[in-house]
């Protein structure tokens, strides 16, 4: 077994608690709060597992150079419950790299102990158990990181759909207000979320209401006739609302061939037509 | 150890094309593309792959990990050692809408990636490099 | 090499696409549907992509090829099931398929199809 597994080994065996209280001292006095907002339990639970972990790891003689040998799959875990929890928390990088960090100076306090009398293989093994330390914290920033962009996607996915509201008019017809100027990635987003609707639903038309789109140019135009080709290449139709008389103008004066998409003034007429192709017809109920 | 950031493999027959894309889509979903992301990559590198076996007499797909603070992204770079392109201009016209161009979709793949450079003269092969970032 | 398989339903052949495509093996698939058409009178051509992450201009215009030759041979194909990404990321690539019937799945592409045949025949 290599020597700093041994010792490692010995340290825990004997001063497990004497460790993972100075390792929960150290962390504490850098005013890490987010352990702590859960409770000092949450911190404590996340430090002991880790602690347990280790210390089967340097049993089963984990490779100190390679962090990814089988004996430190028990550390791993560990470390990546410890950061997706911090990074849903609401912890700083900083913060959860320091809680890694600060597990060296009991590991180096209690490695003094027992190597007193020998500086020279003190310095190599302190050496080894740093770089692994190290590793370790490396490992925990990367989880964290991905965990923290999964959240801000859930966010931002969450943002979009308040933001761009597709919005089912009919059994089988969808309509999609385009707000403000159109942005190329705004658009793209828009069309994703329609897209994915007209899977989810089956349905069979799709109206895209301009009325919030104060001038339509060559791109405007551009990006509307992708999103029309798009909806009609997943075997969907499109009707385009809100089409002001300016509007109509600017689309003949500047050439632009909207292939065969009906357009309508209103959002009412839009639904009328769309209502007709998939086959509904509205009548009205005499008043009594 | 670390896994690596960079690499390269032959594009010499079809069969590449497809491992050109497997590739790709195995390193756009390391680094957590957006599905639509992920496909517009891939598309374009089967685009650029299927042009240097077909044009350039096969060459290399080289790629690239980039780091840039916190963003990730992912440049991959088309290399053949093929008649090249006399005409740059020329082939960067779309192909299909105009009926002109050279019909190598170069102006379409260039629509799908942030980055687009292309290195091309008669007798000294062609390189295309494109680049996205997440 | 890869094959694509054609299923037989009645006047229509239905190709459900679900492997990464090599060139020559959509280049086969044009081939053996322009045969199986001529050869057994189909009316109709059903092409699921659903399955299909990518569809490239090679694969685009195999598609437009197909629908085209289908056409010509008096028979009409639709294809179904295109996944969102891979319309988006069609359409900035600047295809279109224009030409080629689309329709959101199996189910309605088959509707589709019957109903053309009725209407062929009124």
């Amino acid at each position: 077994m290599r020597e700093e597994n041994a010792a490692i080994e010995a340290l825990l065996a004997t001063q497990y608690d004497q460790v993972l209280r100075d390792w929960l001292a150290e962390v504490a006095s850098a005013g890490d709060r987010t352990g702590g907002r859960g409770g000092a339990t949450t911190s404590t639970n996340e430090a002991n597992e880790l602690l347990m972990a280790l210390r089967i790891g340097a049993k089963a003689d984990g490779d100190l150079e390679k962090f990814d040998d089988p004996a430190w799959s028990g550390v791993r875990d560990a470390l990546a419950v410890i950061s997706r929890d911090r990074a849903a928390k609401g912890s700083t990088a900083g913060e959860t790299n320091h809680f890694i960090l600060s597990l060296k100076k009991p590991l180096f306090s209690g490695l003094q102990q027992q190597f007193a009398k020998d500086a020279a293989r003190l310095v190599a093994m302190l050496w080894r158990i740093s770089t692994l330390v190290d590793k370790m914290a490396q490992h925990t920033i990367t989880t964290f990181q991905r965990s923290r962009e999964d959240v801000i996607m859930r966010q931002q996915q969450e943002l979009l759909e308040l933001s761009t509201p597709v919005v089912k008019l009919w059994d089988s017809v969808l309509a999609v207000p385009m707000i403000g100027t159109l942005s190329s990635t705004r658009t793209q987003l828009v069309l994703e979320s329609l897209l994915q609707r007209i899977v989810d639903t089956g349905s069979q038309l799709a109206i895209i209401d301009i009325t919030g789109v104060p001038t339509v140019d060559t791109l405007v135009a551009q990006h509307l006739l992708k999103s029309v080709t798009a909806i009609r290449l997943m075997g969907a139709d499109s009707i385009i609302s809100g089409v002001r008389p300016q509007i109509a103008q600017t689309i003949v004066h500047l050439g632009i061939d909207l292939q065969g998409v009906t357009t309508k003034a209103s959002l009412a007429d839009a639904l009328a037509l769309a209502m007709k192709l998939v086959g509904y017809s509205v009548t009205r109920t005499a008043k009594a | 150890m670390t896994a690596p950031t960079s690499g390269s493999i032959p594009v010499l027959s079809e069969q590449d094309i497809v491992l050109c894309r497997q590739l790709v889509r195995k390193l756009t979903q390391e680094l957590r593309f957006s599905l639509v992301d992920q496909t517009k990559m891939i598309t374009a590198a089967s685009e650029l792959s299927r042009n240097t076996v077909t044009y350039g007499g096969g060459g290399v797909m080289r790629w690239q990990l980039l780091t840039e603070g916190t963003r990730n992204g992912l440049r991959l770079a088309f290399e053949d050692k093929g008649p090249g392109i006399a005409d740059l201009a020329l082939a960067m016209t779309d192909g299909w809408t105009s009926g002109k161009g050279l019909g190598l979709g170069l102006t379409g793949s260039k629509r799908l990636v942030s980055e687009f450079d292309i290195r091309s003269a008669p007798g000294e092969g062609t390189c295309v490099t494109i680049a996205r970032w997440k | 090499m890869q094959r694509i398989p054609i299923l037989r339903m009645g006047r229509v052949l239905l190709v459900t696409i679900q492997v990464d495509l090599q060139d020559q093996t959509a280049l086969a698939l044009q081939d053996d549907l322009s045969e199986m058409i001529t050869r057994t009178g189909a009316r109709g051509v059903l092409i699921d992509i659903s399955a299909l992450e990518l569809v490239d201009s090679f694969i685009g215009r195999m598609l437009v090829g197909i629908s085209g030759i289908a056409r010509v041979l008096d028979a009409q194909a639709v294809v179904v099931g295109m996944q969102p990404a891979v319309a988006i990321t069609l359409v900035e690539l600047g295809l279109s398929l224009s030409g080629v019937r689309t329709a959101l799945n199996v189910e309605r592409g088959m509707a589709l199809l019957v109903h053309d045949q009725q209407e062929g025949q009124a």
